[in-house]
């Protein structure tokens, strides 16, 4: 909706289509071509057994785990966008 | 039934007693007969349905009963189905979040209300900023002023929503959609500040027991510095709202520290795992002093279109 205001005006569907985007550029990095590489695998990941993994263990985990989790989910609603950007542009 | 019609008619003129008392009597007669045919028709066909005893009861109610049985038996099957709808959405719901937990944050009283709006403007002069327990549950808002409730957020927002709707059509800028983006708006930087807190909790791996509506929570209080800025920018023009809106980033600031200094950095009496690394104080205190700083910004940017 354009509407001048000196500021951005958000939308919930624009804070959808952030959230997809965003969760699409996790899930889109590749473990062994890329993220191997940069030292970022998933056996990199877990240093020191103390109380408390550093943060570089908590990214590490959480990006594989938005990989494993939203992977199904993220076909689907990919699809889904598809259709719908296509259909109402 | 009849003691309400003679205290109203004692104080009618005398001119006019006799037709008023001819028509009490017709009302009399329909008033007592009809409600009196109607609560027996009620009562007996909802304990026998179309038994012959109720065809007995008079001619005068027969239309009563016949729709009796079929409205009867039609309440009846609906309220069963929404029973069964409500059952349904509360256990749907209960699967994402715990109904229980959300009515702790609206257990709240005007005492409670009362004095932690004060403390959100002026929280300067209060002493104990220590959630207290009971039993290692947390107490209730109407109990402990320092605890964190979603009633005073909610109804901030809203009346945020209504404020910037009147401002707006103050500067003849008004229109329905203006007012749903407003609320969208506010609503989805509510939504990121509290993934935002969210993230940066989880990847510094800090240990509290701040939930997400805990979180929720506290990104909400700030609408109450904004509802005050607004109302002071409209009164008193410019000036005014620069100076509320100092005023109250300062206080928010003051409060959003304390409270989040309780919950976040380790304190002295806990069982701190040894002075492992350095970084982990000085991150959460980032924490604490970034969300706080983030507080005045937000307030300009959502206010400021406001109030020109």
């Amino acid at each position: 909706m354009a509407l001048k205001r000196n500021n951005m005006a958000f939308t919930l569907y624009s804070l959808i289509q952030t959230a997809i985007l965003c969760t699409n550029a996790i899930a889109v990095l590749h473990e062994e071509r890329f993220l191997s590489k940069i030292g970022w695998g998933v056996d990199q990941g877990v240093g020191g057994f103390g109380d408390d993994p550093g943060i570089k263990a908590q990214i590490l985990n959480l990006i594989r785990s938005v990989r494993t989790v939203m992977r199904v989910p993220l076909i689907i609603v990919n699809s889904a966008c598809i259709v719908l950007l296509l259909l109402f542009g | 039934m009849d003691l309400p019609h003679h205290g109203y008619r004692e104080t009618k003129p005398r001119a006019r007693a006799a037709p008023t008392a001819g028509d009490s009597v017709l009302f009399e007669d329909t008033s007592s007969a009809a409600p009196a045919m109607n609560s027996q028709g009620y009562y007996t066909s909802g304990y026998n349905m179309g038994g012959p005893s109720n065809d007995m009861q008079g001619g005068g109610g027969m239309n009563n009963l016949f729709a009796d049985p079929m409205a009867n038996a039609a309440m009846m099957y609906g309220s069963s189905l929404a029973n069964q709808g409500k059952d349904m959405v509360n256990k749907e719901i209960s699967r994402f979040m715990s109904v229980n937990k959300l009515k702790y944050f609206f257990a709240v009283d005007t005492r409670y209300v009362l004095k932690k709006l004060m403390i959100l403007m002026f929280p300067y002069t209060h002493q104990d900023w220590e959630v207290r327990y009971h039993r290692d549950t947390p107490l209730t808002p109407r109990q402990d002023v320092n605890a964190s409730d979603l009633y005073i957020p909610t109804m901030a927002f809203i009346t945020y929503i209504l404020l910037a709707g009147m401002a707006l059509g103050i500067q003849k800028r008004f229109s329905p959609e203006v007012l749903g983006l407003c609320a969208s708006t506010a609503l989805v930087w509510v939504i990121i500040e509290v993934l935002v807190m969210l993230l940066s909790l989880y990847l510094l791996t800090v240990h509290t027991d701040l939930s997400t509506f805990d979180l929720i929570a506290y990104s909400g209080y700030k609408y109450v510095g904004m509802i005050f800025t607004v109302l002071c920018g409209l009164l008193f023009g410019s000036d005014g709202y620069f100076v509320a809106l100092a005023w109250s980033s300062f206080a928010l600031m003051f409060f959003i520290v304390r409270s989040l200094k309780m919950k976040i950095l380790p304190s002295l009496s806990s069982d701190s795992m040894g002075m492992g690394s350095n970084a982990k104080p000085q991150l959460r205190l980032y924490i604490t002093v970034a969300s706080a700083l983030f507080q005045p910004i937000i307030i300009y940017w959502l206010t400021s279109h406001l109030v020109r």
